[in-house]
């Protein structure tokens, strides 16, 4: 079994996971398998995906992002996209592909403290 | 026929090289007769004196009669920098040109030339105008962009209004170009200051067509997948009216009619993130 060079790590009730700087078909298929069985080992309540490295997002890793967050909505939690450049932003506005769907914080910070309200 | 051909351009090169005082002066007279643009007498002697010699040199290459103002670079530059230099002295386009063609007489009104040494000289000062014509619509060209520029980099600010809350205020006509601007400018922000929340104020943009809302809707999109909140103000009537007649569905955008309300909006949005968690958008 070949692992993803993507390490998810766990904070209580959180998974946290920085993509890195390209995303590859190969790599986002194999981390949605790692990450789908994580969720479902910890029950964890929310997944936050670091995209900050993240320069290029093409159409294939914004479906993958998307079908990511609906299988984690599946399993009972949410993901939560951190960080986008705003370059990646653009080109991603311009695709049409929107993420509906997916939730988005600035950072992986804003991420957390939005997830520890009341 | 080459040999003609080398026979008179070496005639025309002696005819100069042997006139170059007569040529001169019956150029600048030419000149301050036509008395445009206002340049002294001396000034106009030493330009031509710098052209002339510039001429002699360019002859002297094996070059192409009609190559010659443009394949030898001192004599270009000398015609472009005479072109340049009238040009900002207010002279038009024809009384540059026209001043360069009067260089034919003054030339060939110093030889008895022949029907090949004319042409030759017709030749050559022709090609020399059409440099000093290029060169003027270059600057002018030169100009039009930098304005151009210019006015892309005054005309969208982004204004960090609150804590966290960044504001656009747009004004004048939106185009393809400037939307792309504004929408690349009030993102990089975003990232900057980690903006939870961006209004984007229309209260300047006359029209509002679907290519706008277009751009607008691309903004309000990018906007969301980085993190933050887009509030659209500064909706006139007018507008409200175009954009429902033209049916361009701006329901996923929130609006407010003022930059006032959007503030409030924006400030109700900032304290609401700080506390509790969002719904999924979208």
């Amino acid at each position: 079994m070949t692992s993803p060079d993507i390490p998810i790590i766990r904070l209580g009730e959180v998974l946290v996971a920085g993509l890195s700087r390209e995303l590859d078909d190969k790599t986002v298929m194999l981390f949605a398998d790692e990450l789908s069985r994580r969720i479902g080992d910890t029950r964890a309540s929310t997944v936050v995906l670091d995209i900050t490295k993240v320069e290029v997002i093409d159409s294939f890793a914004a479906r993958m992002l998307m079908e990511i967050a609906a299988m984690a909505r599946l399993l009972g939690a949410r993901v939560v996209l951190a960080g986008m450049r705003y370059s990646v932003a653009i080109t991603l506005a311009e695709l049409g592909l929107a993420l509906p769907g997916v939730e988005t914080a600035l950072s992986v910070e804003h991420a957390l403290n939005r997830r520890a309200g009341p | 026929m080459p040999g003609d051909r080398q026979a008179a351009r070496e005639a025309v090169m002696r005819a100069i090289a042997g006139n170059r005082g007569r040529i001169a002066s019956t150029w600048v007279d030419t000149q301050l007769a036509r008395a445009t643009p206002a340049i002294g007498g001396e000034e106009l002697g030493e330009e031509v004196q710098a052209i002339i010699s510039c001429l002699l040199e360019g002859l002297g290459r094996d070059l192409p009669d009609d190559r010659v103002a443009t394949g030898h670079a001192p004599l270009r530059e000398a015609v472009a920098d005479l072109s340049r230099r009238w040009a900002r002295l207010g002279a038009s386009p024809t009384a540059i040109a026209t001043a360069v063609f009067s260089l034919k007489p003054a030339i060939l009104g110093c030889m008895a030339p022949q029907a090949e040494e004319a042409l030759l000289v017709g030749r050559l000062i022709d090609a020399a105008a059409l440099v000093s014509f290029q060169t003027y619509v270059d600057s002018r060209e030169e100009i039009i962009q930098r304005q151009n520029r210019q006015l892309l980099e005054i005309s969208t600010p982004v204004v960090h209004l609150w804590h966290r809350v960044l504001a656009v205020p747009l004004i004048g006509t939106l185009d393809s170009a400037r939307a792309q601007i504004v929408m690349e400018s009030l993102l990089q922000a975003i990232q900057d200051h980690q903006a939870a929340v961006a209004i984007i104020d229309i209260t300047g943009v006359p029209t509002v067509d679907t290519v706008v809302a277009q751009h607008l809707m691309q903004t309000v999109t990018a906007t969301r997948l980085m993190g933050a909140d887009c509030v659209l103000s500064g909706i006139s009537p007018r507008i409200a009216q175009m954009v429902a007649q033209l049916g361009i569905d701006l329901s996923e955008i929130t609006t407010r009619s003022s930059l006032a309300d959007a503030l409030t909006e924006a400030m109700r949005l900032v304290q609401e993130e700080g506390r509790t968690e969002r719904t999924p958008a979208g």
